[in-house]
């Protein structure tokens, strides 16, 4: 092992974070960013219903707030490492409508060259780490990215998300006591969208509040409300100072709401449709912050421009995703271990 | 008999080892609601929460938990839902299920059934298309089963359900609607008996699952060239049927063995190892390349053994 890292050349704070409420032209771009996504998954839901788009296809349509408030709160080169619900975050750590479109029509342009699909995508460059299909697997691998970060001396913090689903599973609390154990620059955050398939988290989970499960390992946390973007911001601005400090691991459950299926094949009998509705009539994250910005007196041909923006990077998108070529059948021989 | 689906068949044996035996119960994610594939419909309205358990996303703790539960006699069917996910509970499964009968003095045994459905389907990619019955097979005190047939997904079930040990039970996602005549009430298919699916007295082609079918369309195609099929269904691959295996490659003198999974280190090694350590036949084997299950077609595909492939694998054995 190396020598042990410096703690306090770790502490420094680097440009690029944001601390508290968003201002005017944060909200703007946070609304830009909530759109895009969610402009982009009810395109891929077209795509998939026209047969162009596979196998499992997980749309994150109503949960845009959690990602974008968040990443809101990173800085250039801090990680992010997810499970198979994934379009939203890949776009939101910046990388190309484009290739991840690609990839879910599984074509040669594809962020994995269409070897992996919806589920598994990576982006070095944007330092997103997956696209992961076993559900609470990326728990423990965030935790070594976040050491790499640790055992590198920089000041770089690693964000981990799963689902409430995920929550129970056992690596998932080991990870939480390595992490508090090692000090690890880590943000968990629980994406709690109510349900883990087709199971509602009162009937998969006895603890009631989910910000509590690092309790045994004194990681402190906080519970937030997902539908709304400057929430999530101004709570993840605070998770993240804690982790940049060298302070450890911090645990943030963040109430959401997916508001189509688990997957496309999905036919949603475990909720009403009623209940779908009134989030989305009462609580969605995209209107929610239109209203703020237009109470903040910004002009709706400002917000049209951004409408029209999303609209063609998403078309464009699409068009892209058609016309990529498929890979070659010789892809299969490419990044494996093998002999042939 | 009844004509029904290869997922229809494996719920009537589920349900009809339920009413026979008050202590057979299932356990997994998303049963109440019938399970991912619609395997468990029905059932929990039968027979209540109790007996068609709804669990957390929690493998270990699933699997785990039902060890214990099989230890104290109760027939526990764990459902996994994806081969792949199994994979977060195979310490529970390979080193406690398998061995807690041995490593007990035979004064513990666990009658358990472990459902991890395997195989490629639809375009499901790396994590969620593999076929790991060799893995299990590997491991002493595990029964493997992979029913290639409904009839078979039925009588496989039932002799799982009422077996005192262990079995990985490992059905093919893409057979759920495959549709066939199973015969109906106490229809039980023993472990270790092979089925012939077709008699020649060329080649013998041994497989087992989905693979069968692709066998059997080109043990149909080398029909109409001359070449007599010897076409065995192993069913279970431990135990598997030597006997049936043996005498065909022995009489045939040419035994090619053929599986959806990797070839290298698959099952197929074994059999085409007995067979030659005990025949003086020829053996093949054709099996997936050393590659991940990749997500766009082309790629899917180059994985998958087509029919084109057996058959001309077969010829070449006949020196055609």
């Amino acid at each position: 092992m190396a020598k042990a890292p410096d703690a306090k050349k770790r502490g420094k704070a680097r440009p690029g974070s944001t601390e508290g409420g968003l201002s005017q032209e944060q909200l703007l771009r946070g609304y830009r960013d909530m759109l895009l996504i969610r402009r982009f998954e009810e395109k891929a839901g077209q795509l998939y219903g026209m047969g162009l788009i596979g196998g499992f296809c997980h749309l994150y349509i109503g949960q845009e707030a959690v990602v974008v408030g968040i990443q809101m709160a990173l800085g250039e080169g801090d990680q992010v490492i997810t499970s198979y619900r994934d379009h939203g975050h890949m776009l939101a750590t910046g990388m190309q409508a484009r290739g991840v479109m690609a990839e879910l029509t599984g074509r040669k342009d594809g962020y994995s060259r269409g070897k992996g699909g919806s589920m598994h995508m990576f982006s070095k460059e944007r330092n997103f780490f997956g696209g992961h299909g076993i559900v609470g697997a990326q728990v423990s691998l965030g935790n070594g990215l976040a050491f790499s970060n640790w055992y590198r001396q920089t000041d770089r913090v690693c964000v981990t998300y799963f689902g409430d689903g995920a929550a129970n599973q056992g690596q998932v609390f080991e990870s939480f006591n390595l992490a508090a154990l090692l000090k690890l620059p880590c943000v968990f955050v629980i994406e709690n969208n109510k349900y883990g398939m087709g199971t509602s988290v009162d009937r998969a989970t006895a603890s009631r509040d989910l910000s509590k499960n690092g309790t045994p390992w004194h990681i402190p946390s906080a519970q937030v409300d997902g539908m709304d973007v400057e929430a999530v911001h101004e709570a993840a601005a605070a998770a993240v100072a804690h982790c940049r400090a060298g302070k450890g691991p911090y645990l943030l459950e963040v109430k959401t709401y997916r508001y189509r299926g688990h997957s496309m094949s999905d036919p949603g009998r475990y909720r009403t449709r009623e209940e779908v509705q009134k989030m989305r009539t009462e609580r969605d994250c995209i209107e929610g912050a239109r209203h703020k910005l237009e109470g903040l007196g910004v002009e709706e041909a400002a917000i049209k421009q951004i409408d029209d923006e999303v609209k063609r990077i998403v078309q464009e998108a699409a068009d892209f995703a058609q016309a990529s070529p498929e890979p070659d059948a010789a892809e299969l021989y490419t990044d494996v271990l093998l002999e042939v | 008999m009844a004509r029904m689906t290869y997922l229809a068949a494996a719920r009537a044996a589920l349900a009809e080892e339920m009413r026979r035996d008050p202590l057979v119960w299932a356990v997994g994610e998303d049963l109440g609601r019938g399970g991912v594939f619609g395997q468990y419909a029905g059932l929990v309205e039968e027979f209540g929460p109790e007996r068609i358990s709804d669990a957390p996303i929690s493998e270990a703790a699933i699997l785990g938990a039902s060890v214990g539960a099989a230890l104290m006699g109760t027939r526990p069917v764990v459902e996994m839902r994806f081969s792949d996910f199994a994979l977060c509970a195979v310490d529970e499964l390979v080193n406690q299920a398998a061995k807690a009968r041995f490593m007990f003095g035979g004064q513990g045994r666990v009658p358990l059934v472990v459902r991890e459905p395997i195989g490629m389907w639809r375009s499901s990619a790396a994590q969620h298309s593999q076929s790991l019955e060799a893995w299990y097979a590997h491991i002493p005190g595990l029964v493997v089963a992979c029913p290639a047939t409904p009839a078979d997904n039925k009588g496989l079930l039932k002799s799982a359900i009422r077996c005192d040990d262990p079995v990985v039970y490992m059905e093919h996602k893409n057979l759920w609607p495959l549709e066939g005549e199973v015969p109906e009430g106490e229809h039980l298919v023993p472990f270790g008996v092979a089925r012939r699916v077709r008699a020649g007295g060329d080649v013998t082609i041994v497989s087992w699952s989905q693979q069968v079918h692709v066998c059997a369309e080109a043990a149909e195609a080398l029909a109409g060239e001359g070449i007599g099929v010897d076409l065995i269904d192993l069913r279970t691959l431990w135990p598997w049927d030597r006997v049936m295996v043996l005498e065909s490659a022995a009489r045939t003198g040419r035994l090619l063995v053929c599986h959806e999974a990797v070839a290298v280190a698959g099952f197929g090694a074994e059999i085409a190892a007995t067979v030659a350590e005990h025949t003086s036949a020829k053996v093949r084997r054709l099996g997936a390349p050393r590659a991940p299950v990749g997500y766009a077609p082309p790629v899917e595909d180059a994985v998958r053994v087509g029919a084109a492939a057996v058959a001309a694998t077969a010829r070449s054995m006949m020196g055609r």
